[in-house]
């Protein structure tokens, strides 16, 4: 027996005795996640972090105090009955664990790894602020993880109601398409998911990389939709292939939802930007998730940049998935350009942890001012200006002012924006009546309702880019809208 | 849902045509549009076709491609019954067509394909359709039958002479914009260096040129901007804010670079595709 179970054990006979007092769950230590070598997983994409073992999930679970005012829930989107949850698997109530998850969350295997929990449950948690230090949190999300993965538990698939003899179109097959369809086809509706690649599973599936969220988890999530008999049709681009309005007066679907995600990328605007061997973060993450260009050659036709020195311009998880990615496609200097400094960064705490220690360069505090390149418009160089942080900006965080005259160069031959994602047009073009906002997110009320009746719309196409896990939340607060407005419809 | 081929033939030594069931396709696309297709889910490429044909009725539409590299390489052993996959569309604007007048249509090589939906609309929008194909041998022209049919004059030309009149398509194409009763419209599609030139020869006239871009597309609905051209300084993506653009805006120099980007990789997967074919006895 290792230490690690012998506590566990000290434990478990402590709580059987008499229970256990805060101070004995204060002293458990935190456990660390057990993770792929920072220099081996340069060159492989499987996962980085491999999961708790169940003795380590116990532990840390019982360094949960159960306190009663509950502030990790407040701090979760959709409401999780965490404390309850986390009890479970101090007990080794593994399905029972998994059950309280899914009354809120259809998604616990991407949210337990994808969540920016140290911004949510994990920011509240007594425990954290116990220490002062959010790291030493309670580690729900680790802890969701685990039990989603947990394979004992057998996960049966939701049955529907009774037919209803309605049809919804729930557009794109992302977090929050894949949660309207689940809960819609649950009430007994007949449901098809519309994806416009050939691949469903929208931003999990091209964005976020497979040693980050392994498609399989992804695709077994909606291998439970097709179980449930929700109508999967790739290739279909609504707006163009069929309008909304065709699909609605046409095609006999009753409500639609609309999830098709930010999916535009932002450019800097700056020149040399058109050169070859600059990339949209969504463009490299597509062609290396998505298509597999990894494998270029060996089982995927889709190429991309052959990369020796890589910088990626932005701090958001974007940004260090596209840099780990440029890693395992051989790069042998990636730099990570961020015009903030670490401080600001909105991506999660551990992917900025895992770039580093996978030998991603931050370059902080500086910010590309032009991209240079050769008589055959390759790119070579980008040329920085420094950066230092002035007075806050609307976001709340300060503002970036560049230091005029601190020009200076870095070698690159690939150039990865990744600064975010707009609004991709294309369904508020298509659609008349359809309110959009001045950044072209679609309006909708409290209920996730559009300016159209029987049309609902959440997530990023809605929120600006955001997370998995709001889409998801915006995507179930649709769903029962979208159900009584069918219970209330003739037929 | 896999879309099959209920006809395919070969056109030259290496352009095909075939005929794919894809009734929505059929049905949505106007000309100009656009599809992806990719032979496989699971590995293959997804690249940008015109739609060079519908037929609504037996809800299938005409692709018509090159052999350049692996995949338009496999797809050219493709048989009837086969499917791809992927096709996703359709995509882009659709031409804008009106009655301008008289209407230039100058098709290079396998351009002419994308083109022939474009004229047979200007037609129909009672414009007099003046064709100009071109290819650069007798053996690589293709269409020349459907313009026929639907040009009020047709000039074809080879680079070589080995067919109808020995001239690169800027040539009559100048001459007919010098003409006292000028062109209201000129649309020309074929390789980058063949637009760009022709838009030299209607920019010293002032007639206006639409032309089609063809740029090395991901998922040819705006999310990626690997199609992204410089039209007038400013960035467009092809796939959303074209395929058309106003020709004599175009920075053509930057899109023939970016055209450049993966050669070496696309120059290995042909050879090796081409090794693989030999080995499986396709090569008869």
């Amino acid at each position: 027996m290792n230490d690690d179970e012998k506590l566990l054990q000290q434990l478990l006979r402590k709580q059987k005795a008499g229970g256990l007092k805060p101070s004995d769950r204060f002293n458990i230590p935190p456990q660390p996640m057990p993770q792929q070598d920072g220099v081996e997983r340069r060159s492989n994409v499987n996962e980085v972090a491999l999961g708790y073992t169940e003795t380590q999930a116990r532990l840390e679970a019982m360094r949960c105090l159960q306190c009663k005012n509950a502030p990790c829930i407040a701090g979760c989107p959709v409401k999780i009955r965490i404390g309850d949850f986390v009890a479970a698997i101090a007990k080794g109530g593994y399905a029972e664990a998994l059950a309280i998850i899914k009354e809120n969350s259809l998604l616990p295997a991407v949210c337990g790894r994808v969540c920016p929990q140290e911004v949510q449950c994990q920011e509240t948690c007594t425990v954290g602020k116990k220490f002062k230090d959010v790291g030493k949190a309670v580690s729900i999300g680790r802890l969701e993880r685990f039990v989603a993965d947990w394979k004992g538990g057998g996960d049966g698939v939701p049955k529907a109601a009774p037919e209803t003899g309605k049809k919804v179109a729930v557009i794109g097959s992302g977090p929050g398409g894949i949660v309207v369809a689940a809960d819609t086809r649950r009430a007994g509706h007949a449901v098809t998911l519309f994806e416009a690649f050939h691949k469903p599973g929208g931003v999990m599936v091209y964005g976020i990389p497979e040693f980050r969220l392994p498609k399989s988890i992804v695709q077994s999530e909606i291998d439970v939709l097709t179980k449930m008999g929700v109508d999967i049709v790739c290739n279909f681009v609504v707006g163009r292939t069929r309008t909304i309005a065709q699909l609605m007066a046409e095609d006999g679907f009753d409500a639609v939802y609309i999830g098709v995600g930010a999916g535009l990328p932002r450019f800097m605007g700056i020149e040399g930007e058109q050169l070859v061997g600059v990339y949209s973060a969504n463009e490299y993450l597509t062609r290396a998730n998505l298509m597999k260009a990894y494998q270029f050659g060996a089982g995927a036709d889709t190429p991309i940049a052959i990369s020796k020195k890589v910088a990626v311009i932005g701090g958001g998880n974007v940004a260090m998935d596209s840099a780990r990615t440029a890693v395992r496609l051989g790069a042998r200097e990636v730099y990570l350009v961020y015009r903030r400094s670490e401080k600001e960064m909105p991506a999660r705490i551990e992917e900025v942890h895992h770039a580093k220690e996978e030998g991603v360069r931050f370059h902080i505090l500086q910010n590309p001012k032009r991209i240079l390149g050769n008589e055959a418009g390759y790119v070579t160089a980008i040329e920085c200006l420094k950066y230092r942080l002035g007075e806050p900006d609307e976001s709340g965080r300060r503002r970036p002012v560049p230091i005029g005259g601190s020009e200076f160069t870095i070698d690159v031959d690939t150039v990865i924006v990744a600064i975010g994602n707009g609004a991709n047009p294309l369904i508020g073009q298509t659609t008349p009546g359809l309110e959009l906002n001045k950044w072209g997110n679609i309006v909708v009320d409290a209920y996730c309702k559009t300016s159209l009746d029987g049309v609902y719309a959440g997530g990023d196409i809605v929120l600006g880019a955001a997370t998995v896990i709001l889409a998801m939340g915006q995507g179930r607060i649709a769903a029962v809208a979208i159900n009584e407005y069918l219970a209330g419809k003739e037929g | 849902m896999a879309y099959k081929i209920v006809f395919k033939e070969q056109l030259s030594e290496d352009v095909f045509t075939a005929e794919v069931q894809a009734p929505l396709i059929a049905q949505a696309g106007k000309p100009g549009q656009f599809v992806i297709v990719g032979i496989s889910c699971g590995y293959s490429e997804r690249i940008p076709l015109t739609i060079a044909g519908s037929d609504v009725r037996k809800g299938t539409i005409r692709l018509i491609w090159q052999r350049v590299g692996k995949s338009t390489a496999e797809m050219a052993d493709m048989k009837v019954g086969d499917r791809f996959e992927i096709v996703a569309g359709p995509l882009g604007r659709p031409t804008h067509i009106e009655k301008f007048g008289t209407v230039v249509c100058v098709g290079g090589g396998i351009g002419v394909a994308p083109l022939l939906p474009i004229a047979k609309a200007m037609k129909q929008a009672d414009n007099k359709l003046v064709g100009i194909l071109g290819a650069r041998t007798k053996e690589l022209l293709i269409l020349e039958d459907d313009f026929t049919g639907i040009s009020d004059e047709l000039i074809v030309v080879t680079d070589d002479g080995s067919y109808g009149r020995k001239a690169l398509v800027t040539e009559p194409l100048k001459e007919v914009c010098a003409r006292e009763a000028k062109p209201d419209l000129v649309v020309a599609i074929g390789p980058a260096i063949m637009m760009k030139f022709c838009c030299e020869v209607t920019k010293e006239y002032g007639i206006p040129t639409q032309v089609s871009l063809n740029t090395i597309m991901v998922d040819g609905t705006g999310m990626c901007g690997g199609c992204r051209v410089e039209v007038d300084g400013k960035a467009k993506f092809v796939c959303v804010d074209g395929p058309e653009f106003d020709g004599h805006k175009v920075n053509f120099d930057l899109m023939m670079k970016r055209l450049s980007a993966y050669k070496a990789q696309e120059q290995k997967a042909h050879e090796a595709y081409k090794k693989h074919r030999c080995k499986i006895g396709l090569d008869g």
